[in-house]
């Protein structure tokens, strides 16, 4: 079989000393940020983003998709032991996970959601290795208009998956896309709203705008909410009773189909297959009475979803070229730095790094088992940092990051400029994750756009004459319209709160 | 009578965007539909974004929201404040000056402020950036500026 052969390819790349180094590096401040409070994968990546300029490219990536995938198992952690999730893709495991260690059973909480990780991100990382190629063949036909239909649909579902009102989240996704458009316009050399500031030849660099509107927006808001972290849960036992096991088998398998299957969907990611899941067990499970107040279920199903969507969530970035959520964003934004063209073209024209990044999530799953069970003592202590002595050094990694990019002070204005920008939208309910996706894709839209529009003579039709484009935009009719009916919206409303 | 401020306030927001977008495009070539011009794609985006501020609006007017939390003033300048700050002295007086303020000002807003443990704090983020950032990774700030005669 060619999948096991390409395994086998990116496996011998991943074992690698560097590589393997860099994985453990991924995973273990993964882990620590998942653990620690107010710093989500986003930020964190855009910070490291800048010291991955003189890394090998794999290895650059190897350890940015190491830092995504470990944060969802450190941010379980905080759900289990703490009852705050580290990352919102584990708000659900607060419910169960919580509960379970108020009873005495943390260790077995934190087992239950390793191991469904584990399970889950191995089968994710076998979806990658099987689904991509496929996708990578059909996405080579695609032409102009149907990478522009994907990217509306990739928009629409990130506003779809906001919180907060839709109407706002449609207008930051158009405010994302201009403010992408700052810059030299490609195709006539025009320089476009750059206020005569020379700095702005090459438009405002994304890693400013994701830490200026994630890393300080976070912090300002969470100065705002200052929370006391207690640890009240004794780990005693890490190992599931033989009960728990039997108990866990099918959520975990559940929770991983769904987040796979979910996680490839474009702008969800990890967190929406962990709802999905956890609703989901709750209605099959034999034990649904138990649900929140520490079913073992609660837990696996949730924690195996969110792991196999992270993991999936890479497919739609590797094998198109367009991220789903603004993580993927940031990990196309470092293969550009290396010198990579993002796109259906990265698996035959970069064999060892498209299957070395696949074969070392397999790696990255198995360390971060080992560092999350056995060493879990070590981020129970991290946890209870105090976020005062943590702010002041995000703020210096965030300033001193966004300088190197272009060794230019300049940088640091518009970071803090968009710090402030995001702190307001923040207070209107407007949330910045559809807008960095659309600031990521506008220039790109507007390329497809004119491309498109030229082949056709200037006929819109086109984008419906098309098979595939005209697929890819009725589904985005049907989520928007989605959205609209009245018990979709309620569900919407609830996992808000 | 306005009953939704938040949705008032961002739909004024969307609309300033917006009319700015179309406005300062004017001196853009439009370009027609077969070959677009600068100005085409971003005054369609822009046009979008008034209807969806004016939506908005109108909305603020016709149905009940959330009024608007509190805004941390005092946050948000000393956060914002000092990284504007080490922007603007980090090459004057280096990284062993611009740093600690950074980080002092910064803390200033935590509720739980105390001197000695963010003074400890900067002192020890100061050699981390020196030594990794500026001897590991050569980033080129100086660690003692003109001002010091660095």
């Amino acid at each position: 079989m060619d999948i096991f052969h390409n395994l086998a390819l990116g496996l011998s790349t991943a074992v690698s000393l560097a590589n393997l180094l860099y994985c453990l590096i991924g995973v273990f401040v993964g882990t620590l940020i998942g653990v620690l409070p107010g710093l989500g994968p986003t930020a964190t990546i855009a910070m490291l983003l800048p010291i991955t300029f003189a890394l090998q490219p794999v290895s650059a990536l190897i350890m940015l998709a190491g830092i995504y995938y470990g944060s969802q198992y450190g941010g379980s952690t905080t759900s289990i032991l703490v009852n705050l999730p580290g990352e919102a893709a584990s708000v659900v495991t607060t419910l169960d996970g919580y509960q379970m260690a108020r009873q005495g059973r943390a260790g077995v909480a934190l087992t239950a959601s390793a191991v469904g990780s584990f399970f889950a991100g191995t089968v994710a990382t076998f979806v990658i290795a099987f689904f991509a190629p496929l996708l990578s063949e059909v996405a080579l036909k695609f032409g102009p208009s149907e990478y522009f239909s994907l990217m509306v649909l990739g928009l629409v579902a990130s506003v779809v998956l906001a919180q907060g009102s839709l109407l706002h989240a449609i207008g930051m996704v158009i405010l994302g896309l201009l403010l992408g458009l700052v810059g030299t316009d490609v195709t006539s050399g025009t320089q476009r709203f750059n206020f005569g500031i020379p700095d702005l030849a090459d438009g405002i660099g994304f890693v400013v705008v994701a830490m200026g509107m994630f890393g300080l927006t976070e912090i300002t808001r969470n100065l705002e909410q200052q929370e006391h972290r207690t640890v009240m849960a004794k780990i005693t036992t890490l190992m599931p009773t033989k009960e728990d096991w039997k108990r866990m088998i099918a959520p975990i398998l559940r929770g991983t189909a769904i987040g796979s299957a979910v996680g490839i969907l474009p702008g969800s990611g990890s967190i929406l297959g962990s709802f999905a899941a956890y609703s989901l067990e709750k209605k099959v499970s034999k034990n649904s009475a138990q649900f929140g107040k520490g079913a073992i279920e609660g837990v696996a199903a949730p924690e195996s979803a969110n792991n196999a969507g992270a993991q999936t969530s890479f497919i739609p970035m590797l094998t198109l070229g367009i991220p789903s959520n603004p993580v993927m964003a940031l990990m196309i934004g470092a293969m550009i730095i290396q010198g990579i063209q993002p796109g259906p073209s990265v698996i035959t024209e970069q064999p060892v790094l498209f299957w070395g990044i696949i074969a070392s999530m397999w790696v990255g799953n198995l360390f971060l088992v080992i560092l999350n069970l056995p060493l879990i003592g070590i981020w129970v202590r991290m946890i209870m940092i105090p976020y005062k002595h943590l702010y002041p050094a995000i703020l210096v990694f965030c300033c001193i990051g966004v300088f190197s990019l272009k060794n230019t002070e300049v940088d640091i204005y518009f970071m803090a400029l968009f710090g402030c920008l995001g702190y307001i939208f923040s207070k209107l309910d407007c949330e910045p994750a559809p807008m960095l996706l659309a600031f990521i894709l506008g220039p790109m839209m507007e390329e497809y756009l004119r491309r498109a529009m030229l082949l056709s003579r200037g006929n819109p039709l086109v984008f419906i004459q098309r098979p595939i484009s005209a697929v890819l935009l009725v589904l985005a009719v049907l989520a928007m319209m989605a959205v609209l009916l009245p018990s979709f919206r309620k569900t919407r409303e609830e996992l808000k709160e | 009578m306005i009953r939704s401020v938040k949705d008032f306030w961002t739909g004024l927001i969307y609309i300033f965007f917006g009319s700015s977008a179309i406005f300062i495009a004017q001196n853009y070539g439009m370009g027609t539909a077969t070959k677009m011009g600068p100005a085409y794609f971003p005054s369609i985006l822009g046009g979008l974004l008034i209807i969806i501020g004016l939506i908005s609006v109108i909305k603020a007017f016709l149905r009940t929201g959330t009024p608007i939390g509190k805004f941390a003033f005092k946050g948000m300048a000393l956060v914002l404040g000092s990284t504007v700050l080490f922007g603007l002295l980090v090459r004057h007086t280096g990284l062993i000056v611009a740093l600690p303020l950074l980080v002092v000002i910064s803390a200033l807003a935590s509720n739980e402020f105390k001197w000695g443990s963010s003074i400890f704090t900067a002192v020890v983020l100061t050699l981390f950036c020196v030594l990794v950032f500026l001897k590991g990774l050569g980033i080129p700030l100086p660690i003692i500026g003109p001002w010091f005669g660095g």
